[in-house]
């Protein structure tokens, strides 16, 4: 027996806003579904963070017997090691959360409905915040027993170097997932791989000043070299260099845009040459 | 407000050499429900996927429900909807989960009360909280149905709504399309292989090969012109390019 109902009495006729929160809420539900339905993506989450800062927490035990810089500063790899993750999972963040939409088929799904690219890569962004969060905060939270070190005692320069890493890697990330939509899923590696050339420049465990002269203006065009210098000088000498947060701020901005721009132009080839009904596994 | 729900005028789409759809030019009456009948490659597909905005064609305008879809398509979004073999839900989301996403981004109203009915409508609140993954080729046509019916669209196209489908779900399939566009008023564009499918749903056929509209009329209209006792043998005909009568209102 098949019955129907009959229309709702205030059918919706909405019009075609430019942004709506609804949408973009919408997006980070799908991707909240997806990361509570599977507890092992939530350990494996937590895991390689943590992992990561036991190796560097121990190392650093062993380097603080061994040399007095490193006993002055102490905590600095582990301070190093948790934020480059933070770069690192936001950058993965954006771009397996892409990549599920591609892999599940959906993208004709999606774009047949009212939601606009741009709300996607809001709800990207908004989802690798989280992800970032849901894996990084256990390892900081570990490092106070395990080493005796906080890096929450950095106080608020704490939440600037963390936003401004979010904001990095999340644009390359967006880069990223465009170069996928571009190339399709052959490209896909590159997720993961993209954020580690950044990481030789951006100084995480070594001061910029070591990289070659030529090679420190390249390093200082990097949001992220700015972070970790900044950060150095906060564990080290207890201060916050403003102008270094001002130089990071400035080119999250630029490479912000950039990467929403990559992600924008390649999902407008896509609709072009057909891939938002073919891609997929 | 147009009395058309679909106008295409010169569209096409060529990939490099590749023509796949030709200067097609054709209206859909509001409240009709019109067939694309082709074979594989004819431009079927292609040519549901330029009417939904997911592709961007090479020449021609395109109307939708009174939107021009090339520069305004976010207008008219929210009023149609659509299913196809060719796109899936997320596999891992359960199916309650997937109907929950989906009716957010289509702005309805009260997601949970609309899911809800059409949980009990089209059969599958039985299988709400199982992922989408998991479900039998049928539960997942009568799932992406649901979803295709979430904001209650005045236009909507389905590519191939029986593919893989049971003699006795795709009967159910079509049953319920009929009564749904009989309590909407919605006009329906259906891309499809099955003459039966066609013949007993459809007001008007658009006969598609390589990329151009060949022949259109009731399916009635086709079968008595082509002098033959079946659309698929009129089909047969078109698809073997035996001599048949002048089409009606070719382009």
């Amino acid at each position: 027996m098949v019955s129907v109902r009959p229309p709702a009495r205030s059918p919706i006729r909405q019009p075609g806003f430019l942004f709506s929160g609804r949408r973009v809420s919408a997006m980070v539900l799908r991707y909240f579904y997806l990361l509570r339905g599977s507890l092992p993506r939530i350990v494996e989450l937590c895991y390689w963070p943590t992992m990561q800062m036991m190796i560097w927490g121990f190392l650093s035990q062993f380097l603080y017997q061994q040399s007095e810089w490193f006993l002055r500063a102490g905590g600095i790899l582990i301070a190093a090691v948790l934020l480059w993750d933070i770069m690192f999972r936001s950058n993965i963040g954006v771009a397996i959360s892409f990549l599920e939409e591609m892999w599940s088929r959906n993208l004709g799904q999606l774009f047949a409905s009212p939601l606009r690219p741009y709300e996607w890569a809001i709800s990207l962004l908004a989802i690798s915040g989280l992800r970032t969060l849901i894996g990084v905060l256990p390892a900081a939270l570990l490092a106070i027993p395990l080493y005796h070190y906080s890096i929450f005692d950095m106080g608020l320069p704490l939440v600037a170097f963390f936003t401004n890493l979010l904001i990095f890697g999340s644009a390359v990330g967006l880069a990223v997932s465009g170069l996928v939509l571009r190339f399709g899923l052959g490209a896909e590696s590159l997720a993961w791989a993209a954020i580690f050339a950044v990481a030789p420049l951006s100084g995480i465990y070594y001061p910029v000043s070591v990289l070659p002269d030529w090679l420190q203006p390249v390093a200082f065009a990097l949001p992220s070299a700015h972070v970790f210098e900044g950060m150095r000088a906060a564990v080290i000498d207890g201060v916050f260099l403003t102008e270094r947060f001002l130089w990071s701020v400035g080119l999250n901005v630029i490479y912000l845009a950039l990467g929403m721009a990559a992600f924008l132009f390649a999902f407008h080839v896509a609709r072009r040459r057909g891939q938002l009904l073919q891609m997929g596994e | 407000m147009s009395q058309y729900a679909i106008r295409v005028d010169g569209l096409a789409k060529h990939f490099g050499k590749i023509v796949a759809v030709d200067s097609l030019t054709f209206d859909v009456r509001e409240g009709e429900i019109v067939a694309l009948l082709g074979g594989n490659g004819a431009g079927k597909t292609t040519t549901i996927s330029m009417l939904l905005g997911l592709l961007i064609p090479t020449a021609g305008s395109l109307e939708v429900l009174g939107v021009d879809m090339l520069r305004h398509r976010y207008d008219a979004l929210p009023r149609l909807n659509f299913s196809s073999p060719y796109v899936d839900l997320p596999k891992r989301l359960t199916v309650y989960e997937n109907l929950m996403v989906y009716a957010r981004l289509y702005g309805v109203a009260d997601p949970r009360a609309r899911v809800a009915d059409l949980g009990r409508d089209l059969a599958i609140d039985s299988f709400m909280k199982r992922p989408y993954g998991e479900l039998s080729s049928g539960q997942k046509t009568r799932v992406s149905l649901a979803k295709s019916l979430l904001n209650e669209p005045d236009l909507l196209m389905l590519d191939e709504p029986t593919a893989s489908l049971d003699p006795d779900t795709a009967d159910w399939v079509r049953t319920y399309l009929k009564t749904y566009q009989d309590a909407h008023g919605a006009t329906i564009l259906l891309a499809s292989h099955n003459m039966h499918e066609v013949e007993r749903l459809c007001d008007n056929v658009l006969m598609m090969k390589e990329g151009r509209i060949v022949d259109r009329d009731s399916p009635k209209a086709l079968v008595s012109r082509y002098g033959r006792a079946t659309l698929e043998e009129v089909f047969l005909d078109i698809a073997r390019g035996r001599p048949g009568p002048e089409p009606v209102a070719a382009q």
